[in-house]
Protein backbone atom coordinates (compact mmCIF):
# COMPACT_ATOMS: atom_id res chain seq x y z
CA UNK A 1 0.00 0.00 0.00
CA UNK A 2 2.90 2.31 0.05
CA UNK A 3 4.22 3.51 -3.02
CA UNK A 4 6.79 6.09 -4.72
CA UNK A 5 6.34 9.37 -6.23
CA UNK A 6 8.43 10.90 -8.74
CA UNK A 7 10.22 14.04 -9.02
CA UNK A 8 9.42 15.71 -12.37
CA UNK A 9 10.64 18.70 -11.87
CA UNK A 10 11.78 19.85 -8.31
CA UNK A 11 11.82 23.53 -8.93
CA UNK A 12 14.13 26.06 -7.13
CA UNK A 13 14.35 24.36 -3.42
CA UNK A 14 11.83 22.00 -2.52
CA UNK A 15 13.03 20.07 0.54
CA UNK A 16 11.74 16.80 2.75
CA UNK A 17 11.01 18.39 6.56
CA UNK A 18 8.60 17.10 9.12
CA UNK A 19 8.40 18.91 12.38
CA UNK A 20 12.48 18.54 12.85
CA UNK A 21 15.06 17.05 15.12
CA UNK A 22 15.06 18.79 18.70
CA UNK A 23 17.58 17.65 21.20
CA UNK A 24 20.34 17.49 19.60
CA UNK A 25 21.26 21.16 19.28
CA UNK A 26 24.19 20.43 22.46
CA UNK A 27 25.92 18.19 19.66
CA UNK A 28 25.74 21.22 17.22
CA UNK A 29 22.66 19.59 15.50
CA UNK A 30 20.16 22.22 14.03
CA UNK A 31 16.48 22.10 14.72
CA UNK A 32 15.89 22.09 10.96
CA UNK A 33 11.70 21.14 9.96
CA UNK A 34 8.95 23.03 8.53
CA UNK A 35 9.37 26.46 8.57
CA UNK A 36 5.74 26.62 9.36
CA UNK A 37 4.86 23.66 11.65
CA UNK A 38 0.88 24.49 11.73
CA UNK A 39 1.20 24.17 7.90
CA UNK A 40 2.60 20.98 7.77
CA UNK A 41 0.50 19.81 10.41
CA UNK A 42 -2.46 20.82 8.46
CA UNK A 43 -1.55 19.51 5.69
CA UNK A 44 -0.74 15.82 7.19
CA UNK A 45 -4.70 16.16 8.65
CA UNK A 46 -5.92 16.88 5.75
CA UNK A 47 -4.60 13.71 3.88
CA UNK A 48 -5.44 11.30 7.06
CA UNK A 49 -1.45 11.18 8.37
CA UNK A 50 -0.33 12.02 11.38
CA UNK A 51 0.31 15.50 12.45
CA UNK A 52 4.35 14.97 12.64
CA UNK A 53 4.33 12.67 8.98
CA UNK A 54 7.16 14.22 6.46
CA UNK A 55 5.71 15.94 3.52
CA UNK A 56 7.58 18.54 1.17
CA UNK A 57 8.27 22.28 1.50
CA UNK A 58 8.25 23.72 -2.15
CA UNK A 59 10.02 26.82 -2.44
CA UNK A 60 8.56 29.96 -5.06
CA UNK A 61 8.69 28.60 -8.47
CA UNK A 62 6.69 25.25 -7.59
CA UNK A 63 7.28 21.60 -8.69
CA UNK A 64 6.07 18.90 -10.39
CA UNK A 65 5.24 15.35 -9.52
CA UNK A 66 4.12 12.13 -10.40
CA UNK A 67 2.49 9.19 -7.94
CA UNK A 68 2.79 5.49 -8.86
CA UNK A 69 -0.28 4.79 -7.35
CA UNK A 70 -3.45 6.30 -6.66
CA UNK A 71 -3.02 8.99 -3.33
CA UNK A 72 -4.35 12.05 -1.43
CA UNK A 73 -2.57 15.08 -1.52
CA UNK A 74 -3.09 18.63 0.21
CA UNK A 75 -1.02 21.87 -0.35
CA UNK A 76 -1.01 24.13 1.94
CA UNK A 77 0.72 27.96 2.50
CA UNK A 78 1.42 30.75 -0.62
CA UNK A 79 -1.01 30.77 -2.97
CA UNK A 80 -0.51 28.80 -5.93
CA UNK A 81 -2.33 26.94 -8.87
CA UNK A 82 -2.76 23.05 -7.93
CA UNK A 83 -3.09 20.97 -10.85
CA UNK A 84 -3.63 17.00 -11.37
CA UNK A 85 -3.16 16.33 -15.19
CA UNK A 86 -5.20 19.45 -16.72
CA UNK A 87 -8.05 19.48 -13.78
CA UNK A 88 -7.51 22.46 -11.38
CA UNK A 89 -7.41 21.58 -7.59
CA UNK A 90 -7.24 23.73 -4.61
CA UNK A 91 -5.08 24.54 -1.88
CA UNK A 92 -5.90 23.64 1.79
CA UNK A 93 -8.48 21.07 1.01
CA UNK A 94 -7.84 16.79 0.51
CA UNK A 95 -7.19 16.40 -3.35
CA UNK A 96 -7.37 12.60 -4.93
CA UNK A 97 -4.72 11.91 -7.37
CA UNK A 98 -4.60 8.85 -9.56
CA UNK A 99 -1.74 6.64 -10.18
CA UNK A 100 0.60 7.87 -12.50
CA UNK A 101 -1.37 11.19 -12.72
CA UNK A 102 1.25 14.47 -12.84
CA UNK A 103 0.58 17.13 -9.79
CA UNK A 104 1.68 20.17 -10.50
CA UNK A 105 1.95 22.89 -7.86
CA UNK A 106 2.53 26.34 -9.75
CA UNK A 107 4.49 29.03 -8.45
CA UNK A 108 3.76 30.88 -5.55
CA UNK A 109 1.35 34.28 -6.92
CA UNK A 110 1.68 35.51 -3.08
CA UNK A 111 3.47 34.45 -0.31
CA UNK A 112 6.76 31.94 -0.68
CA UNK A 113 6.34 28.49 0.59
CA UNK A 114 3.89 25.63 0.45
CA UNK A 115 3.87 22.24 2.17
CA UNK A 116 2.55 19.38 0.50
CA UNK A 117 1.62 16.29 2.24
CA UNK A 118 1.00 12.94 0.69
CA UNK A 119 -1.00 10.26 2.15
CA UNK A 120 1.20 7.75 4.15
CA UNK A 121 4.01 10.62 4.43
CA UNK A 122 6.86 10.49 2.68
CA UNK A 123 9.44 8.04 3.78
CA UNK A 124 12.90 8.85 3.49
CA UNK A 125 14.84 7.40 5.98
CA UNK A 126 15.17 9.28 9.25
CA UNK A 127 18.22 10.58 10.61
CA UNK A 128 18.77 11.51 13.99
CA UNK A 129 14.81 11.07 14.53
CA UNK A 130 13.49 13.24 11.87
CA UNK A 131 13.47 12.95 7.72
CA UNK A 132 13.96 16.71 7.37
CA UNK A 133 16.88 18.43 4.89
CA UNK A 134 18.80 20.44 7.18
CA UNK A 135 20.60 23.09 4.48
CA UNK A 136 23.25 24.01 7.18
CA UNK A 137 24.35 21.33 8.43
CA UNK A 138 24.22 18.85 5.33
CA UNK A 139 21.92 16.43 7.59
CA UNK A 140 18.91 14.61 6.14
CA UNK A 141 17.96 13.70 2.51
CA UNK A 142 19.50 16.54 0.13
CA UNK A 143 16.90 18.87 -1.52
CA UNK A 144 15.10 17.45 -4.14
CA UNK A 145 16.64 16.97 -7.81
CA UNK A 146 14.51 16.22 -10.52
CA UNK A 147 14.48 12.56 -11.38
CA UNK A 148 14.29 11.68 -7.63
CA UNK A 149 12.12 8.83 -6.53
CA UNK A 150 10.61 9.06 -3.09
CA UNK A 151 9.10 6.56 -0.97
CA UNK A 152 6.06 6.62 0.38
CA UNK A 153 4.67 5.29 3.68
CA UNK A 154 1.48 3.30 4.67
CA UNK A 155 -1.72 5.41 4.97
CA UNK A 156 -2.70 5.61 8.37
CA UNK A 157 -6.18 7.08 7.55
CA UNK A 158 -9.16 7.94 5.79
CA UNK A 159 -8.81 11.79 4.47
CA UNK A 160 -10.30 14.77 6.75
CA UNK A 161 -13.96 15.08 5.21
CA UNK A 162 -13.41 18.49 4.65
CA UNK A 163 -14.49 20.60 1.71
CA UNK A 164 -12.21 23.96 2.51
CA UNK A 165 -10.04 25.24 4.95
CA UNK A 166 -9.62 29.14 5.78
CA UNK A 167 -5.89 30.13 4.46
CA UNK A 168 -3.37 31.66 6.44
CA UNK A 169 -2.97 35.42 6.10
CA UNK A 170 -0.19 36.66 3.37
CA UNK A 171 0.49 39.62 4.42
CA UNK A 172 3.24 42.08 2.54
CA UNK A 173 3.85 44.07 5.87
CA UNK A 174 4.70 41.98 8.98
CA UNK A 175 4.66 42.82 12.37
CA UNK A 176 6.59 40.94 14.85
CA UNK A 177 5.99 40.53 18.57
CA UNK A 178 9.84 40.50 19.72
CA UNK A 179 11.12 40.33 23.64
CA UNK A 180 14.28 42.16 24.35
CA UNK A 181 17.79 40.25 25.50
CA UNK A 182 19.27 38.35 26.01
CA UNK A 183 22.34 40.47 24.81
CA UNK A 184 20.14 44.03 24.25
CA UNK A 185 22.74 45.46 27.25
CA UNK A 186 25.17 45.01 24.27
CA UNK A 187 23.68 47.72 22.18
CA UNK A 188 23.06 51.42 22.93
CA UNK A 189 19.35 52.48 24.10
CA UNK A 190 18.95 53.78 20.65
CA UNK A 191 19.21 50.87 18.90
CA UNK A 192 16.35 49.50 20.75
CA UNK A 193 14.15 52.79 19.45
CA UNK A 194 15.47 51.90 15.89
CA UNK A 195 14.63 47.95 16.08
CA UNK A 196 11.30 48.53 17.59
CA UNK A 197 10.72 52.21 16.03
CA UNK A 198 11.79 51.42 12.06
CA UNK A 199 10.90 49.39 9.53
CA UNK A 200 13.05 46.44 7.50
CA UNK A 201 13.09 45.18 4.53
CA UNK A 202 13.37 41.40 4.03
CA UNK A 203 16.70 41.03 2.02
CA UNK A 204 17.26 38.66 -0.85
CA UNK A 205 20.02 36.66 1.27
CA UNK A 206 17.29 35.33 3.34
CA UNK A 207 17.03 31.53 3.61
CA UNK A 208 16.04 28.83 5.62
CA UNK A 209 18.64 29.63 7.87
CA UNK A 210 17.59 32.90 8.67
CA UNK A 211 15.57 36.06 7.32
CA UNK A 212 18.05 38.95 6.58
CA UNK A 213 16.77 42.12 7.06
CA UNK A 214 18.10 45.35 5.73
CA UNK A 215 17.32 49.04 7.16
CA UNK A 216 18.74 51.08 9.75
CA UNK A 217 21.80 49.21 11.27
CA UNK A 218 21.93 48.93 15.03
CA UNK A 219 24.77 50.52 16.87
CA UNK A 220 26.31 48.32 19.64
CA UNK A 221 27.08 49.92 23.25
CA UNK A 222 29.87 47.24 23.82
CA UNK A 223 32.67 46.74 21.34
CA UNK A 224 34.29 43.57 20.62
CA UNK A 225 33.53 39.86 20.07
CA UNK A 226 30.91 37.45 22.27
CA UNK A 227 32.00 34.83 23.43
CA UNK A 228 29.65 31.82 21.51
CA UNK A 229 26.73 30.97 22.88
CA UNK A 230 23.51 28.97 22.51
CA UNK A 231 20.71 30.29 19.88
CA UNK A 232 17.03 29.62 19.79
CA UNK A 233 14.43 29.77 16.85
CA UNK A 234 13.57 34.06 16.51
CA UNK A 235 16.56 35.44 17.76
CA UNK A 236 17.29 38.37 16.28
CA UNK A 237 21.32 38.60 15.98
CA UNK A 238 23.46 41.61 14.85
CA UNK A 239 26.54 41.15 13.09
CA UNK A 240 29.19 43.59 12.84
CA UNK A 241 27.49 45.17 9.85
CA UNK A 242 24.72 46.33 12.23
CA UNK A 243 21.69 44.40 10.19
CA UNK A 244 19.60 42.29 11.92
CA UNK A 245 19.29 38.74 10.80
CA UNK A 246 16.15 36.56 12.36
CA UNK A 247 16.99 32.52 12.53
CA UNK A 248 14.82 30.12 11.46
CA UNK A 249 14.64 26.49 11.99
CA UNK A 250 18.32 25.42 10.24
CA UNK A 251 19.82 28.05 12.11
CA UNK A 252 23.09 27.46 13.61
CA UNK A 253 23.29 25.90 17.53
CA UNK A 254 25.69 28.56 18.71
CA UNK A 255 26.93 32.31 17.46
CA UNK A 256 28.87 35.02 18.26
CA UNK A 257 27.48 37.67 17.87
CA UNK A 258 24.85 39.51 20.13
CA UNK A 259 21.24 38.80 19.62
CA UNK A 260 19.48 41.82 20.87
CA UNK A 261 15.97 40.23 21.12
CA UNK A 262 13.78 37.43 19.92
CA UNK A 263 10.70 36.74 17.42
CA UNK A 264 8.02 35.51 19.51
CA UNK A 265 6.43 34.02 16.33
CA UNK A 266 8.70 33.64 13.16
CA UNK A 267 6.48 31.81 11.18
CA UNK A 268 4.76 34.66 8.99
CA UNK A 269 8.77 35.01 8.09
CA UNK A 270 8.07 31.97 6.14
CA UNK A 271 6.21 33.45 3.63
CA UNK A 272 8.05 36.76 3.45
CA UNK A 273 9.09 37.54 0.09
CA UNK A 274 12.30 39.44 -0.07
CA UNK A 275 11.68 43.48 0.26
CA UNK A 276 8.37 42.66 2.27
CA UNK A 277 8.81 44.92 5.49
CA UNK A 278 9.18 44.21 8.77
CA UNK A 279 8.18 46.09 11.85
CA UNK A 280 8.55 44.75 15.13
CA UNK A 281 6.93 45.98 18.62
CA UNK A 282 7.65 44.88 21.94
CA UNK A 283 5.00 42.80 24.38
CA UNK A 284 1.49 44.40 25.04
CA UNK A 285 1.33 45.15 28.54
CA UNK B 1 25.63 33.42 37.91
CA UNK B 2 22.81 35.44 36.23
CA UNK B 3 20.03 34.37 34.41
CA UNK B 4 19.16 36.03 31.41
CA UNK B 5 15.61 35.96 29.41
CA UNK B 6 15.51 34.44 25.99
CA UNK B 7 11.96 34.97 24.56
CA UNK B 8 9.03 33.17 25.25
CA UNK B 9 10.67 29.75 25.61
CA UNK B 10 14.58 29.93 27.00
CA UNK B 11 16.90 31.12 29.48
CA UNK B 12 20.31 31.73 29.20
CA UNK B 13 22.47 31.24 32.74
CA UNK B 14 25.19 33.41 32.22
CA UNK B 15 28.74 32.41 33.78
CA UNK B 16 30.64 35.23 32.86
CA UNK B 17 32.01 37.35 35.97
CA UNK B 18 29.82 40.73 36.27
CA UNK B 19 32.57 42.59 36.03
CA UNK B 20 36.23 42.29 33.90
CA UNK B 21 37.85 43.70 37.20
CA UNK B 22 39.57 40.17 38.71
CA UNK B 23 42.98 40.53 40.38
CA UNK B 24 43.22 37.17 39.40
CA UNK B 25 44.34 37.97 35.76
CA UNK B 26 42.18 36.53 33.12
CA UNK B 27 43.96 33.39 32.63
CA UNK B 28 42.30 32.13 35.87
CA UNK B 29 39.10 33.86 35.16
CA UNK B 30 38.58 32.21 31.46
CA UNK B 31 39.63 28.45 33.28
CA UNK B 32 37.09 29.22 36.08
CA UNK B 33 34.41 29.95 33.85
CA UNK B 34 34.82 26.89 31.87
CA UNK B 35 34.84 24.74 34.95
CA UNK B 36 31.78 26.65 35.79
CA UNK B 37 29.60 26.19 32.69
CA UNK B 38 30.57 22.35 32.96
CA UNK B 39 29.49 21.89 36.16
CA UNK B 40 26.25 23.45 35.77
CA UNK B 41 26.19 21.46 32.71
CA UNK B 42 26.42 18.24 34.34
CA UNK B 43 24.08 19.82 37.53
CA UNK B 44 21.23 20.48 34.94
CA UNK B 45 21.51 17.32 32.51
CA UNK B 46 21.29 15.69 36.24
CA UNK B 47 18.13 17.61 37.55
CA UNK B 48 16.86 16.79 33.93
CA UNK B 49 17.56 13.11 34.09
CA UNK B 50 15.74 12.91 37.51
CA UNK B 51 12.76 15.05 36.36
CA UNK B 52 13.39 18.47 38.23
CA UNK B 53 13.96 20.43 35.28
CA UNK B 54 12.00 20.32 32.53
CA UNK B 55 14.27 21.61 29.18
CA UNK B 56 14.11 20.38 24.87
CA UNK B 57 17.66 21.47 24.95
CA UNK B 58 20.89 22.30 26.89
CA UNK B 59 23.69 24.27 25.28
CA UNK B 60 26.74 24.63 26.84
CA UNK B 61 28.52 27.12 25.74
CA UNK B 62 31.68 29.40 25.97
CA UNK B 63 30.66 31.34 28.98
CA UNK B 64 26.69 30.33 29.19
CA UNK B 65 24.41 27.32 29.47
CA UNK B 66 21.16 27.68 27.10
CA UNK B 67 17.75 25.88 28.14
CA UNK B 68 15.70 26.03 25.24
CA UNK B 69 12.49 24.70 25.63
CA UNK B 70 11.87 25.35 28.94
CA UNK B 71 7.80 24.95 29.46
CA UNK B 72 7.70 28.14 32.02
CA UNK B 73 10.86 30.57 31.80
CA UNK B 74 10.34 32.77 35.10
CA UNK B 75 9.25 29.83 37.25
CA UNK B 76 12.16 28.02 35.68
CA UNK B 77 14.50 30.39 36.58
CA UNK B 78 13.50 30.88 40.20
CA UNK B 79 14.14 27.39 41.10
CA UNK B 80 17.62 27.39 39.15
CA UNK B 81 18.57 30.46 41.08
CA UNK B 82 18.09 27.99 44.02
CA UNK B 83 20.05 25.40 42.83
CA UNK B 84 24.06 24.94 42.99
CA UNK B 85 26.45 23.72 40.90
CA UNK B 86 30.12 22.53 42.52
CA UNK B 87 33.18 23.34 39.83
CA UNK B 88 35.62 20.40 40.03
CA UNK B 89 38.79 22.99 41.24
CA UNK B 90 40.82 23.89 38.05
CA UNK B 91 43.45 21.57 37.24
CA UNK B 92 42.99 18.73 39.92
CA UNK B 93 41.85 15.62 39.53
CA UNK B 94 39.23 15.43 42.54
CA UNK B 95 39.58 12.00 44.27
CA UNK B 96 35.36 12.13 44.85
CA UNK B 97 34.20 14.28 42.04
CA UNK B 98 30.68 16.34 42.63
CA UNK B 99 29.99 15.44 39.29
CA UNK B 100 29.88 12.43 36.78
CA UNK B 101 33.43 13.23 35.09
CA UNK B 102 33.30 12.55 31.57
CA UNK B 103 34.30 9.39 29.88
CA UNK B 104 37.77 9.47 28.58
CA UNK B 105 38.23 9.12 24.72
CA UNK B 106 41.69 8.64 22.82
CA UNK B 107 42.12 10.20 19.23
CA UNK B 108 45.12 9.18 17.80
CA UNK B 109 46.88 11.77 15.64
CA UNK B 110 49.22 12.09 13.14
CA UNK B 111 50.91 15.05 13.95
CA UNK B 112 51.95 16.28 10.41
CA UNK B 113 49.58 19.95 10.39
CA UNK B 114 50.51 22.64 8.18
CA UNK B 115 50.35 25.17 10.37
CA UNK B 116 52.69 23.74 13.71
CA UNK B 117 55.68 25.92 12.78
CA UNK B 118 53.35 28.89 13.46
CA UNK B 119 52.07 27.75 16.57
CA UNK B 120 55.57 26.79 17.43
CA UNK B 121 56.46 29.79 17.21
CA UNK B 122 53.49 31.24 18.85
CA UNK B 123 54.27 29.21 21.52
CA UNK B 124 58.22 29.90 21.73
CA UNK B 125 59.50 26.38 21.38
CA UNK B 126 59.98 23.77 18.64
CA UNK B 127 57.73 21.38 17.03
CA UNK B 128 58.57 18.64 18.92
CA UNK B 129 57.98 20.81 21.66
CA UNK B 130 54.02 21.37 20.37
CA UNK B 131 53.26 17.82 19.58
CA UNK B 132 54.54 16.84 23.26
CA UNK B 133 52.42 19.63 24.81
CA UNK B 134 49.32 18.54 22.56
CA UNK B 135 50.23 14.69 23.41
CA UNK B 136 50.38 15.45 27.23
CA UNK B 137 47.41 17.92 27.81
CA UNK B 138 43.80 15.94 29.06
CA UNK B 139 41.44 18.20 26.98
CA UNK B 140 37.47 18.68 27.93
CA UNK B 141 34.73 19.35 25.45
CA UNK B 142 33.38 22.69 26.61
CA UNK B 143 30.79 22.64 24.11
CA UNK B 144 30.04 21.66 20.66
CA UNK B 145 28.95 24.32 17.62
CA UNK B 146 30.03 25.40 14.12
CA UNK B 147 29.43 21.74 12.34
CA UNK B 148 27.80 18.85 14.04
CA UNK B 149 30.26 16.97 16.50
CA UNK B 150 32.71 19.56 16.53
CA UNK B 151 33.77 20.07 19.94
CA UNK B 152 35.79 23.16 21.64
CA UNK B 153 38.37 21.53 23.92
CA UNK B 154 39.68 23.18 26.07
CA UNK B 155 43.00 21.98 28.28
CA UNK B 156 45.32 24.48 27.08
CA UNK B 157 46.50 27.25 29.71
CA UNK B 158 44.91 31.00 28.29
CA UNK B 159 49.18 31.86 27.58
CA UNK B 160 48.71 29.15 24.81
CA UNK B 161 45.69 31.01 23.10
CA UNK B 162 46.61 31.08 19.04
CA UNK B 163 44.74 33.84 16.80
CA UNK B 164 43.15 32.35 13.94
CA UNK B 165 44.45 32.97 10.29
CA UNK B 166 44.12 36.15 9.32
CA UNK B 167 42.53 34.55 5.59
CA UNK B 168 40.67 31.31 6.65
CA UNK B 169 41.20 28.03 4.25
CA UNK B 170 38.67 27.55 1.67
CA UNK B 171 38.95 23.42 2.16
CA UNK B 172 40.35 21.83 5.45
CA UNK B 173 40.19 18.13 5.72
CA UNK B 174 37.94 16.47 7.67
CA UNK B 175 39.39 15.17 11.00
CA UNK B 176 42.21 17.83 10.89
CA UNK B 177 43.11 18.87 14.00
CA UNK B 178 43.32 22.19 14.88
CA UNK B 179 43.89 25.31 17.23
CA UNK B 180 42.36 28.30 17.68
CA UNK B 181 41.80 31.12 20.91
CA UNK B 182 42.61 28.61 23.35
CA UNK B 183 40.66 26.02 22.25
CA UNK B 184 41.51 22.85 20.10
CA UNK B 185 39.29 20.92 18.01
CA UNK B 186 38.82 18.46 15.20
CA UNK B 187 37.02 19.34 11.76
CA UNK B 188 33.97 16.58 11.79
CA UNK B 189 33.16 17.06 7.71
CA UNK B 190 35.99 18.83 5.33
CA UNK B 191 35.03 22.83 5.69
CA UNK B 192 35.99 25.91 5.08
CA UNK B 193 38.37 26.98 8.37
CA UNK B 194 40.81 29.53 9.79
CA UNK B 195 41.80 27.30 12.76
CA UNK B 196 45.81 25.97 12.68
CA UNK B 197 45.96 22.96 11.91
CA UNK B 198 48.56 20.11 13.60
CA UNK B 199 47.05 17.26 12.81
CA UNK B 200 44.73 14.79 11.58
CA UNK B 201 43.15 12.01 12.70
CA UNK B 202 41.01 8.87 10.76
CA UNK B 203 38.57 8.23 13.42
CA UNK B 204 35.07 9.40 12.62
CA UNK B 205 33.82 12.24 14.60
CA UNK B 206 30.09 12.20 13.96
CA UNK B 207 27.89 9.35 12.24
CA UNK B 208 24.09 9.73 12.41
CA UNK B 209 24.04 5.81 12.73
CA UNK B 210 26.01 5.75 15.82
CA UNK B 211 24.73 6.10 18.95
CA UNK B 212 25.63 8.47 20.42
CA UNK B 213 26.44 10.53 17.31
CA UNK B 214 28.92 12.58 18.27
CA UNK B 215 32.04 11.00 19.10
CA UNK B 216 33.13 14.13 21.24
CA UNK B 217 30.07 15.69 23.57
CA UNK B 218 30.02 18.41 26.09
CA UNK B 219 32.01 17.01 29.11
CA UNK B 220 33.99 14.13 27.31
CA UNK B 221 37.32 14.28 28.46
CA UNK B 222 39.81 13.77 24.79
CA UNK B 223 43.43 12.45 24.76
CA UNK B 224 45.34 13.27 21.38
CA UNK B 225 47.66 10.30 21.46
CA UNK B 226 49.94 9.42 18.70
CA UNK B 227 49.23 7.37 16.20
Amino acid sequence: MSGTVEVLRAGALTTVQDLGRPGWAHLGVPRSGALDPAALRLANRLVGNVEPAAGLEITLTGCELRPTRATTVAVVGAEADVRIGHRPGDTGRPLAVPGGAVLRIGPARRGLRCWLAVAGGIAVPQVLGSRSTDTLAGIGPAPLRDGDLLPLGTPTGPPAPVDVTVPGPLPTDLRLTVRLGPRHDWFTPAAVDLLLGTAYQVSPLSNRVGARLSGAPLPRAVAGELPSEGLVLGAVQVPADGQPLVFLADHPTTGGYPVIAVVDDVTPLAQARPGTTVRFHGPQR
Amino acid sequence: MRIRPVGRHALLLDLAPAEATDPAGPSRRETDVAADVEAWRAELWRRRELGELSAVEIVPAAATVLLDGVPDPPATAARIATWTATALPADTVAAEPTATPGRLVEIPVTYNGDDLPRVADRWRTDVPGVVRRLRHTEFQVAFCGFAPGFGYLTGLPAELAVPRLATPRTRVPAGSVALAGRYAGIYPTASPGGWLLVGRTELTLFDTTADPPALLSPGTRVRLVDR
